[in-house]
């Protein structure tokens, strides 16, 4: 069905579309409308789910384990200091394989009190074992919350998902997007190690490192599983629904001399600036890179690489940019833009690429 | 039950039955503790310890179809070391400020599936009053369907007896080598301020009335809450032959206050009904644990008066007068 709103509302939409037998959840800045909409689909019945409304984020993403342990669906969503404040519970639900579905919508984090768009809150739970997808589009944000599910349940990956969506440049713009009658696209999930009263276990007993680290090596192994999983989830997706995904998408790519790399909302900015270098005469292409965990290496073949990180690791640098680096062996031209809600223009990016000094870091509003 | 009933509305000539009754129900109370075991033989607890001793009792009331969710704290080295595991019930072991919260959800899944498996939390002192009161607050306030409880040897021994926020003034701890200088916190009038549909207390040292409230609580949908005093002979410095004696030391003291509350009415329960009567002084208490080695006069003072006014204000409950 086509319809408008804005990201949050297609992320709450495809979550009722989902149906979670569990939401819990709390509110933050750029995200509170998607939580506003699922209590709303629940009251109204369009959504038969039990909503908690929990007294923070540790408490969000606990509920979330709790009620994934028994084997039914479930999602939150959060943002900055929320994502932050459930760190401890990040690592413990993806330690313990619950397919749990979260949205982020991406926010700087204080001091001081900053609401623009960032990627610093979701980069920093890059190790926690959660898959990572980022999202461009209104209609992005409703596919991909819709496939999260299907790929975190899947027996073969078994670990929770988030979708990284920028705050108010994504979460609060208005477009159309259309919505799906999914049917059995998400199979009934199916937990293999959900508690069994006729079967008691111990979960997360004491554990030595003898095997630990063979549950450690598990988690890899299930993040390693997911992108056949993730290919496989989006071309039927497409097969059935008419859009297409890719692990990263790519513009005008083939004969470029010059790749600009992005995630989430710049990435269709940077399609714009390539449309300009191109007239201008440089064969400039885009990558925008959709899975940031698991890390996808994209084909760079030699090509002069542009990173634009919405984020920095301090004492190192653009988390991006360092990633592809260490990959790929390209020698980005990193660019730090657009923190905190900056502004960002496909002008800026062109230039970006113009003024690009191969293996050098260059931070946008500082070193102009 | 028929018969119960009637003799206890039975005119004043008939006392004798009345009695007579009501010996048979403790005789009939004491032998429903079934022999079934959930917790096995198998545990890495120490010796005499009381949290295993509590948990044994609790897993029988409750019954199998029963979840445990342990936050950091003894009972998850209890339980022993993967792959094995002296329970034999699910156990969730989950982050130390978790437990209540991750109830919650786990109590919504199985209400929304149409199960009415128990969801019990069993937390230490530390886990509940200190880094999970928030999470606990929460739950409670929700109307969470499932139990929690707290049993509490009065600091957080898991990481090597470092003091809690209900760890008792003059205690001397891992981290108030000279006795602490500050007083328990009253985690029972906090739980009461969310007006739970039942909040118990108990002791390790009288496990028919703890069984009884277990099973009581675990009748009643919506949120319940058990305190549970836990000698902890490591962590308290007494031989570990003595968990029982000291737990009823402090009943006996008035220290620990045996009662139930359901619907905001308090009963006092078991040893307590004396114990609001006639007490032992707090010193019998005090001088046979070595964590008091360092308490002052004053503080022992101030210790005998808390008990005093606690004793008072839950007799001005129990006749209304408050
Ligand atoms: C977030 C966090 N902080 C600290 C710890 C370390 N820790 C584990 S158990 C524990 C103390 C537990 O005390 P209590 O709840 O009273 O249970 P007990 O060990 O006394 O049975 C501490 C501090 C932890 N596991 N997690
Ligand atoms: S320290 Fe105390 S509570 Fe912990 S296992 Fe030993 S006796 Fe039990
Ligand atoms: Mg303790």
């Amino acid at each position: 069905m086509l319809t408008f709103g804005t990201g949050n509302k297609a992320v709450a939409m495809a979550v009722r579309d989902a149906k979670p037998v569990v939401v819990a959840a709390y509110p933050i800045t750029p995200q509170t409308e998607i939580v506003e909409e699922i209590a709303n689909f629940v009251t109204e019945g369009s959504l038969a789910a039990r909503y908690i409304p929990v007294e923070s984020e540790h408490s969000s993403m606990a509920a979330c384990i709790g009620a994934a342990a028994t084997g039914v669906r479930t999602f939150t969503a959060t943002s900055s200091h929320g994502l932050v404040y459930m760190c401890e519970m990040m690592h413990m639900s993806a330690g313990a394989r619950l397919p749990i579905v979260m949205a982020n919508a991406n926010r700087a984090l204080g001091p001081g009190w900053n609401i623009g768009a960032e990627h610093s809150d979701s980069i920093s739970m890059r190790d926690t074992g959660w898959l990572q997808v980022y999202v461009s589009t209104v209609q992005e944000a409703y596919d991909a919350t819709l496939m999260a599910f299907r790929i975190a349940e899947h027996t073969d990956v078994l670990l929770p998902v988030m979708i990284n969506l920028d705050g108010f440049l994504l979460t609060h713009i208005t477009q159309t997007f259309e919505t799906v009658e999914p049917g059995d696209f998400i199979p009934p999930i199916a937990t293999p190690h959900a508690i069994d009263i006729n079967n008691p276990g111990g979960y997360g007993t004491l554990t030595p490192g003898n095997t630990h680290f063979k549950f450690r090596h598990d988690i890899e192994r299930g993040m390693q599983a997911s992108i056949p999983v993730i290919v496989e989830t989006e071309a039927e997706f497409s097969r059935r629904f008419g859009r297409e995904y890719h692990l990263y998408e790519e513009y005008r790519c083939e004969d470029a001399d010059v790749v600009i790399i992005a995630m989430g909302t710049l990435g269709k900015e940077m399609e714009v600036a390539v449309d300009i270098l191109r007239e201008e005469g440089t064969r400039a292409g885009a990558i925008r890179m959709r899975w940031f965990r698991p890390f996808i290496t994209p084909e760079l073949n030699g090509k002069d690489v542009v990173v634009i990180d919405r984020d920095y690791s301090f004492g190192y640098g653009g988390v991006l940019a360092g990633e592809l680096q260490a990959k790929s062996g390209c020698q980005p031209f990193s660019v730090i833009a657009g923190l905190g809600g900056q502004e960002v223009t496909y002008d800026d990016i062109a230039e970006f690429v113009r003024i690009r000094r191969p293996g050098t870091e260059h931070w946008f509003g500082v070193d102009d | 039950m028929h018969g119960v009933a009637s003799a206890l509305h039975a005119e004043p000539n008939q006392y004798f039955i009345i009695i007579h009754v009501k010996y048979l129900k403790k005789r009939l109370d004491t032998m429903a503790i079934p022999d079934e075991e959930f917790l096995l033989k198998t545990t890495s607890a120490c010796a005499g310890c009381p949290s295993s001793l509590i948990l044994r009792y609790v897993t029988k009331a409750a019954g199998a179809d029963t979840v445990l969710v342990i936050p950091a704290c003894c009972t998850s080295v209890i339980q022993g070391v993967y792959p094995t595991t002296a329970m034999n019930l699910p156990v969730y072991n989950v982050a130390f400020a978790s437990a209540a919260a991750v109830a919650s959800g786990m109590s919504e899944a199985f209400r929304a599936e149409g199960k009415k498996t128990n969801v019990i939390c069993y937390a230490g002192d530390g886990g509940t009053i200190d880094i999970g009161i928030q999470a606990l607050s929460g739950a409670l306030e929700r109307g969470t369907d499932f139990l929690y409880i707290c049993y509490d040897n009065e600091a957080y021994s898991n990481t090597g007896m470092q003091r809690s926020g209900a760890t008792p003034l003059g205690a001397v701890t891992t981290t108030t080598p000279g006795g602490k200088k500050d007083h328990k916190k009253d985690l029972d009038a906090i739980v009461a301020a969310h007006n739970p549909v039942y909040q118990a207390t108990a002791c390790a040292a009288y496990p028919q009335d703890l069984y009884n409230k277990v099973e009581k609580a675990l009748s009643i949908p919506g949120p319940k809450f058990m305190h549970i005093l836990a000698p902890c002979p490591p962590g308290w410095r007494f031989p570990s032959e003595k968990t029982v004696e000291m737990g009823k030391l402090a009943v006996k003291a008035g220290l620990w206050v045996l009662y139930e509350r359901e619907n905001g009415k308090l009963t006092i329960t078991g040893a307590s009904k004396a114990a609001m009567k006639k007490r032992i002084p707090v010193e019998d208490y005090l001088s046979v644990q070595g964590r008091f080695r360092k308490i002052t006069a004053e503080e022992t003072a101030e210790v005998q008066k808390t008990v005093e006014d606690t004793i008072a204000r839950l007799q001005r409950e129990v006749d209304g007068i408050c």
